[in-house]
Parts: C-alpha cells; structure tokens; sequence
C-alpha cells in the first residue's frame, strides 16, 4: 500500500510547471513580478503564438536576457515595452495600443456584442408579439 | 427583402475580410526600422577577433547587411544568389553572422565562397535584437545616409533582388548617388 501511495505521488508531480526560463531569480521580489509580467506581455516573434516567458526558441532567451538586464539597469515598464516596438514593432505586444489605427481591432468586440443585442432584441420582441400557441409549435414558424 | 440584402451584404464583407487577410503572411513582421537610421554596431569578424567591423567602415555607401547563420536552411539557400550579387558588384554586402560558431562560419565561407566584404560576428545575437532581426535570413539595405531602405525576411533571389533592392539602390530612397 506504502509503495502505491508513493507511485501516486509521484504521478502528482506537476511536471508541466517546470519553467522554460533557466536564469536564477531576481532578489528583489517587485522587479521578479515585473520581469514575470513583461515576459507574458512580449510576444516570441519565432514561435508566434508564444510569449517570450512560454518560449525556449533562442530569440526569446536572448530577448529575456535584455528585459533582465534593462529591469537590472532600473529601466521603467514603458522604457523596456518601448526598447522592444523600436525593434519589432507593435507586433511584439501581446496588446497593441489603442491608436487610430487598431480602434476597429479593440472596438469590435462592443460593436459587435452591440450589433448582436440588437438583433436578439428585435427578434424576441417580433416573437413575443406573437400568439402564445403559434409560437410554441415550431410548424408554423414563419417569422 | 431587407431580410436577405442584411446577411447577403455581412457574407460579403467577410469574404472580403478573409479574402485580403488570408493571404497575408503572418511570419512576415514589417519592421519598424524602415525609414530610421540604423543601429549602429561594432563587432569582431568571423575571420579574425581582433579585427573589427561596424557600420561607421560603410558610413557615406549604400551597402546591405545579411543576417545569417550555418544553423540556417534559407541561409545556405541563398548563398549562390549571394555570391552572383557579389559579381555585380553594385553594393557592398556586410555578414552578420548570427548565435552561431566562429569555426564553422568560417568553413562555410571557406567552402562556398565568401560573397562579404566583411562578416561582423554576434555569438550573443545582441546587434541582432537591435536591428529587430527575428529569423535568418534577413537582408537589410541602408543608404550612403545610413537610413534603413528596406528589408527583406525569408532567402534572398535574383528576381527579389532585380525587383526590390536595384531600384532602390539606384534611385536610392534619399541616396546622393
């Protein structure tokens, strides 16, 4: 039973946390909640649907070597997110900024939830103002 | 009738939407360095560490930086189109030899040919993040002002060449040429 318990044990290692980043921790905790933050807001531009904390490809190693390094320099959050759009552009932002140019990006998901409550409600008032047993009975729904 | 021209016209504008955005390439990143001056570097050479190179040699000359590696497929893909660029003769190509082994970028040189007047090497791929490079093969082209023209993401060919970096290096942006 001793060795049962143990082999259970074992399975319930959580293997999956065990961290693409190999660099020691920062000492000062607030700059490794920073580091951890900025990490998942950085897009890998190799691998793109991963960011650079999620990430072993060499780019996002080198990438979070200079976002140690700019943090270890006293740089502030805009100072590094800016180190790294003058190299790569918006695209390296997991969320681009709200500009002129991605107002349709960031404004859709209202205008469209907008656009959808609009048309449930007309619908259920055509429906209510239906009588009740026509309704009801999916053979003689015309509307 | 309303009915019909409301979800007939939403089809179409998201055939539309689909049509332009899926034949995008989304490994192409448009760089944000065109029209800027480029990053300034100083490295050691492939061929000799004491020996150094950096964009201040190629200050007042259009010249073009290819980002490349051994451990790069596209790399050794374009190497032929590399060399016959180099037999033309119209600008000089700078290397930057990319995270890879001083040893074994100099016998890829040694062995296909050298088509650089310089190859600059960044082991730490430090120069590289300035210069927003994200995958070899990468080709920039900077004018004599040293402006960042153009760049090209993926192995270079003739017909890219012919049609994206000759008229540009001719007419040369705001090249003085």
């Amino acid at each position: 039973v001793t060795s049962r318990i143990i082999v259970l044990l074992c399975a319930l290692i959580p293997s999956f946390a065990w961290g693409i980043d190999t660099e020691p921790a920062f000492d000062d905790p607030t700059l490794q909640a920073r580091y951890e933050h900025l990490t998942n807001e950085l897009r890998c531009l190799v691998c793109q649907n991963q960011s650079i904390a999620d990430s072993n490809a060499g780019l996002a190693a080198d990438l979070r070597r200079e976002l140690r390094e700019l943090l270890a320099a006293g740089k502030s959050d805009a100072e590094v997110l800016k180190f790294m759009t003058d190299r790569y552009g918006d695209f390296v932002l997991y969320r681009p900024p709200v500009v002129p140019r991605t107002w349709l990006l960031w404004g859709a998901p209202a205008i469209l939830l907008i656009l959808g409550l609009g048309a449930a409600v007309r619908v259920i008032r055509r429906r209510s103002r239906l009588p009740i047993d026509e309704a009801s009975d999916p053979e003689s729904d015309a509307a | 009738m309303l009915r019909y021209l409301v979800p007939a016209a939403v089809f179409v504008v998201l055939v539309a939407f689909f049509w332009v955005g899926l034949q995008r390439d989304p490994r192409i990143v448009p760089s944000p360095l065109i029209g800027k001056p480029a990053p300034a570097f100083e490295l050691p050479t492939v061929e000799d560490p004491a020996h150094k190179v950096g964009t201040a040699d190629f200050a007042g000359r259009t010249y073009v930086l290819n980002v490349w590696g051994t451990w790069c497929g596209g790399c050794r893909e374009e190497h032929d189109t590399l060399l016959e660029i180099k037999r033309q003769n119209l600008v000089p190509i700078v290397g930057l030899n990319w995270k890879d082994d001083r040893d074994l970028a100099r016998r890829w040189l040694d062995q296909l040919g050298d088509p650089y007047v310089a190859t600059a090497f960044d082991p730490e791929g430090r120069v590289a993040i300035d210069w927003g490079v994200y995958g070899a093969p990468e080709t920039f082209l900077v004018n004599a002002r040293g402006v960042v023209l153009f760049k090209h993401i993926a192995p270079l060919t003739m017909d890219v060449w012919n049609r994206e970096f000759v008229p540009r290096i001719k007419s040369g942006g705001e090249n003085p040429s």
